[in-house]
């Protein structure tokens, strides 16, 4: 007992030393960028030929958040983006998953459909949106659809991957202890792959997110993208780098929660 | 806990892995009784591992019948459990959980659940373990780990596949003994397939020697030693060498005689 607390503790005073470096990382990262930002922005506002973009500084940028928030426009556009974003990746998860194990699991199911996958998931998402204009009556529901199949792949092919590395031995052991197909399906495979499955998501979830900011650019009235437009067209500058900050923001938070997730559920050892 | 075991009735039993092949055993008839220990001992390529498969109802046979107390056994149950040559733990449960994923799946309730599998780690001696990461584990205590979670079950039968030879010498020994005393203790059968004729001779009540290609069973010899058994004592010495002779003739007898250097190979010896 004296030596697991001494383990316990040594592992403690690791885990404090390993939380306090990234810390130093991440602050003295984006430092260095907002140094290299603000010098920029200082070297365009100081030429007289490029002072008309000053907006595009460090400083007019945060300057321009608290203006974009009072008018309401920053949460706007973060929640127009956020419920495309969020329901475009919910189908791709419900979809993709199921699918995914199914080609981990079933040979001739994986076989037949490799080649229209793959067919299907080099086509550029964004060249669908001519089509999809078509077959939904709303842009969101198209910009939605884009998503969901800009993002289904990474889900798919990860759970499939994953499913794959899983040992054969726990099926048969689950068998022979009387597992039903629903609760191999939830106790057994589930858990064994939730390390895979989330890993997919966080790329999906990379994918979906760059493919819904220039999806936003054309047609819709509401969202992140529609803002950089909107701003661009009425020379605001600073507002324009500033919901690209939010975006950046954003997806980083988001890919953040994702690798939390990913280390919140994983069963393997030295995972992140 | 309260387990008893099973009477065992083979008959016939023909297994062939593709319609076209070669039967990897066939016509083969073996009886046990309640609470009998069997090894079933070959080399490799016999099929004993196949046979032991399809006795746990996790392969169906080409032919022929198996019958536990004179119902034929058409799939796998929890009454018969299977131990592999590795424990196949799932690394995402801890011990408790992983000794208990078998009455989760009956849906057993929560508390009876919990004491159930409190008294199987305290068989296998592993009671302080129960909220351990099985990745915490070694070898051994993962296989006991494995024991305790068939053992859980209350198998009217426990099916063993090499299920020590993995592990350091000191270790089998000791599991060797353990199983042995839990199934004589508690009243279930044991098929153990090995080809260590030295874990046969521990644990077994009769061993069953296979071999040729078709497998068939060559031979069956009576291990009647008092427990105890300890690799030291003069009649488990008697007995090895004994079943050692049986192996090499039974090999003769199937068209598969030993060349010097394939008994080496064959037949683990543990000094």
């Amino acid at each position: 007992m004296a030596t697991a607390g001494v383990g316990g503790a040594g592992a403690g005073i690791r885990a404090v030393r390993m939380v306090s470096r990234g810390a130093i990382n991440f602050t003295v990262g984006l430092v260095i960028l907002a140094i290299l930002w603000a010098i920029g922005g200082h070297l365009i506002a100081a030429n007289p030929k490029t002072a008309n973009f000053a907006g595009f500084g460090l400083w007019p940028t945060l300057q321009a958040f608290p203006e974009l928030w009072s008018m309401g426009k920053l949460q706007n556009a973060t929640y127009a983006s956020g419920y495309r974003l969020g329901t475009g990746l919910l189908i791709a998860i419900a979809i993709g998953i199921p699918i995914g194990i199914l080609m981990g699991r079933v040979s001739w199911f994986r076989k037949l459909t490799d080649s229209p996958f793959q067919f299907l998931r080099m086509i550029s998402p964004l060249s669908w949106m001519p089509i999809t204009v078509l077959v939904f009556s709303a842009w969101d529901h198209s910009i939605i659809f884009l998503v969901a199949f800009a993002s289904v792949w990474p889900v798919m092919y990860q759970t499939a991957a994953g499913l794959a590395k899983v040992d054969p031995a726990w099926f048969k052991v689950a068998r022979n202890l009387g597992a039903k197909p629903l609760q191999m399906l939830t106790q057994i495979i589930l858990p064994a792959i939730s390390f895979d499955i989330f890993t997919g998501i966080r790329l999906a979830l990379g994918v979906a997110w760059v493919v819904l900011v220039p999806a936003e650019l054309l047609g819709v009235t509401s969202g992140l993208g529609y803002a950089i437009k909107d701003a661009r067209e009425t020379l605001a500058y600073d507002h324009l780098t500033a919901m690209v900050l939010t975006i950046g923001i954003i997806g980083y938070v988001l890919d953040t929660v994702c690798a939390l997730l990913i280390k919140r559920f994983s069963w393997h050892r030295g995972d992140l | 806990m309260s387990i008893r075991g099973v009477s065992i009735n083979i008959q016939g039993l023909g297994y062939r892995y593709s319609s076209r092949g070669n039967p990897t055993f066939s016509n083969l008839r073996l009886e046990a009784r309640k609470g009998e220990a069997l090894a079933i001992i070959g080399r490799s390529g016999c099929g004993k591992s196949t046979l032991l498969h399809i006795i746990a109802g996790l392969n169906r046979p080409t032919e022929g019948i198996i019958e536990f107390d004179g119902k034929k056994v058409d799939g796998p149950s929890s009454r018969w459990v299977m131990m592999f040559q590795a424990p196949h733990l799932y690394p995402w449960m801890k011990v408790a959980q992983n000794v208990g994923v078998g009455l989760k799946f009956a849906r057993w309730p929560e508390k009876d659940k919990a004491e159930r599998v409190a008294e199987a780690l305290r068989l296998v001696e592993l009671q302080d373990y129960a909220d351990v990461s099985v990745q915490d584990l070694s070898g051994g205590q993962q296989q006991r780990v494995a024991l305790a979670r068939s053992l859980v079950m209350e198998p009217e039968l426990l099916l063993l596949d090499e299920p020590f030879s993995a592990l350091d010498a000191f270790t089998r020994a000791s599991l060797q003994r353990d199983v042995r005393s839990i199934a004589k203790r508690l009243g279930f059968n044991l098929i153990i397939v090995t080809h260590d004729i030295d874990e046969a001779v521990l644990m077994a009540d009769r061993a069953v020697i296979m071999a040729g290609s078709p497998g068939k069973i060559v031979t069956e010899i009576e291990v009647n030693l008092p427990d105890p058994r300890t690799r030291q004592d003069a009649a488990v010495q008697a007995m090895r060498a004994r079943l050692m002779d049986e192996f090499h003739a039974a090999a003769q007898v199937a068209g598969t005689p030993f060349t010097e250097e394939a008994k080496q190979e064959e037949v683990i010896i543990d000094a």
